[in-house]
């Protein structure tokens, strides 16, 4: 039997996956705690016991290979120029290669946000502005401040390539990698030589910073951060390999305890008589919604959606459901256990993904002119995704995961939302997307179809409906 | 890209989507020279000033067809000294103006805003370019005296 491991050292867990190769099955599953604050090794073995234990034995694998999102993750800050254009490209830079961002900077960095950035103390700092021979005075100017402190993280740079020798010589001292700028023209992106430099630094140095090569008896290499194999198991099912077997465009949902990310891979691209503004979107985009979170922003969650109206789709009072956003705020290891506890929990997670979503889809407005009425879109178009896939916790564990999926699907009484409108909807039960994302750098062919037999279809039934029922 | 190559921002303001003219323009400048960054028709003012400043723009071209320039182009060098873009050359053209107006009256406006010309409906673009040569002459001229 030829097997892999696919190891995800998270930041509540070290998660295994066993697969076998060639059947393109499952084996098992191992979970252990997340010990990198102490020594990785200790998760690491209590996971791979776990394994054993479900397995009656190990196989010998034949690739063992890890994402990490462990230790904060890959803790990211970006500064660009203007904050609608080389600061949001740099933005979607970080997020693309699975970063964890904690500060986004636009224009001249003051002294305070020198002194945020050094309490934020990131892994990587992103240091991108001006467009490929434009401005070049801001980039210098932040790059000479941020010298000129003892920020320890590699800097990489993706900015004006004119102004990359002064700004190199003013972060001497300092680990800088020069990669593409992130915006070489105005409004053209180009992220993906930024998003690899940021990988390559991940894999070279922030390993070992995090302790996590203590590990590496265990494994043959970490490639990525969690999200980014995420991301990759996506892009793999969307586009198949060498474009045929995939499932074609589509939408990926994940809500977490702390964030809820959404990728999509589709070009989003506008309708016909539709006109796209602003900058350029990539297909392969992720978002991720700090203020969405299962357990430690659940609070927001109930901000953002309204707490009555959470209150009222689960039946309670309002005092009641504030004191189960206490209780769930408090200890993030929190499970739901009773009928309300669980209909609270899925009313939770149905607007994490709804506001989630809607945020990451694309909107179109009408635009009156001399002309007549012409309709601008801002960001992509998903009406047209062909499936839509949850994953994590949140939706896994759920009694009706189809009706938290069915919170990112179009709604006509929001036609300005370009939401998907008729996808499938399927489900990661087996949370095997990183795991896909890991097997693609070694075996795409076995990730594919691993992932493709295991993803579940699943009815988008309406939550609320059946909450009422129930 | 020559290193002393000039920028310019060029676009149609506005709710405006008369872009062929501004494009003739735009393909016109390239020739002579110059970096053109083209914004396109339905730019509201505030995106070419974000251009200019990304791209160390040295000159913004509005145009304006359909005759709300003066309401759509209020307030726009305010936004560039507000962006730090102090010297930037400003230059406006087209219908400004819905209704018959003297072309003086008309171009006295655009220039109290703070525009450094007005363009008044055809008019050729080597005129444009002949401004563009002069102004900059005189803009270097200008940061020269200032350092010495």
């Amino acid at each position: 039997m030829s097997a892999a491991l696919l190891i995800d050292f998270g930041s509540t867990y070290t998660k295994l996956r066993a697969v076998d190769l060639a059947e393109r099955r499952v084996l098992g599953s191992g979970q252990g705690p997340s010990t990198v604050a102490t020594d990785i090794m200790i998760g690491m073995q209590a996971a791979l016991a776990d394994l054993e234990r479900r397995l009656g034995g190990l196989p010998a694998f034949r690739y063992r290979l890890a994402s990490s999102s462990a230790a904060g993750g890959l803790r990211m800050v970006t500064v660009g120029l203007v904050r609608e254009l080389t600061a949001e490209a740099a933005r979607r830079a970080a997020l693309g290669a699975g970063a964890k961002l904690v500060g986004t900077f636009a224009y001249r960095l003051t002294a305070s946000d020198i002194n945020a950035i050094h309490e934020l103390a990131p892994d990587i700092l992103l240091l991108a502005g001006g467009t490929d021979g434009g401005n070049s005075e801001v980039v210098i100017a932040n790059a000479r401040r941020l010298g000129a402190t003892g920020l320890a993280c590699p800097v990489v740079y993706a900015g004006n390539r004119a102004a990359a020798e002064d700004a190199c010589a003013a972060l001497a001292g300092k680990t800088v990698i020069v990669a593409g700028n992130v915006m070489p023209e105005f409004n053209v992106l180009d992220i993906e030589p930024a998003r690899a430099a940021i990988r390559q630094v991940f894999i070279d140095r922030i390993v070992r910073a995090k302790g996590i090569d203590r590990a590496q008896s265990a494994f043959d290499a970490v490639l990525m951060p969690t999200p980014a194999a995420v991301m990759e198991g996506a892009r793999l099912l969307a586009d198949g390999i060498g474009g045929r077997g995939g499932l074609g465009p589509l939408v990926v949902v994940d809500p977490g305890g702390a964030t809820t990310d959404v990728h999509s891979v589709a070009d989003g691209a506008p309708a016909a008589n539709v006109v796209a503004v602003g900058l350029p979107e990539p297909r392969i985009k992720r978002t991720v919604e700090g203020d969405l979170g299962m357990r430690h922003n659940a609070a927001t969650i109930a901000d953002v959606a309204g707490l009555e109206r959470l209150a009222g789709e689960t039946g309670l009072s309002a005092g009641r459901a504030t004191a189960l956003l206490d209780s769930v705020a408090r200890d993030v290891g929190w499970l739901p256990r009773t009928a309300e506890e669980i209909a609270f929990e899925q009313a939770l997670a149905c607007a994490a993904v709804k506001h989630a979503v809607a945020r990451h889809c694309g909107t179109i407005e009408t635009v009156h002119t001399v002309h007549g009425p012409v309709t601008v879109q801002h960001g992509k178009d998903l009406s047209h995704v062909n499936a839509v896939i949850g994953t994590g916790g949140a939706i896994v564990a759920s009694p009706n995961p189809g009706g938290i999926l069915a919170m990112t699907l179009a709604d006509p009484l929001e036609p300005l939302s370009l939401r998907p409108a008729a996808p499938r909807l399927l489900l990661d039960r087996h949370y095997l997307l990183y795991a896909c994302g890991l097997l693609n750098t070694v075996d795409p062919q076995a990730a594919l179809e691993l992932a493709l037999a295991h993803l579940e279809p699943i009815a988008g039934e309406n939550t609320h409906e059946r909450t009422r029922r129930a | 890209m020559a290193a002393n190559q000039r920028t310019l921002v060029t676009g149609v303001i506005g709710s405006d989507t008369h872009i062929v003219g501004n494009r003739i323009l735009s393909m016109a400048l390239e020739k002579s020279g110059y970096k053109v960054v083209s914004l396109g028709a339905l730019t509201p003012a505030g995106d070419f000033v974000k251009a200019a400043i990304e791209t160390a723009a040295d000159a913004i071209l509005v145009s304006s067809l359909y005759g709300q320039g003066e309401l759509d182009c209020r307030g726009f060098r305010d936004l560039c000294v507000e962006a730090g873009l102090d010297h930037i050359l400003l230059y406006v053209g087209g219908n400004l103006i819905v209704g018959k107006h003297p072309w003086p009256a008309v171009e006295k406006i655009f220039l109290d805003m703070g525009f450094d010309r007005a363009a008044p409906p055809g008019t050729r673009v080597e005129t444009v370019i002949e401004w563009l040569h002069e102004d900059f002459a005189t803009r270097d001229r200008d940061l020269r005296r200032a350092l010495d």
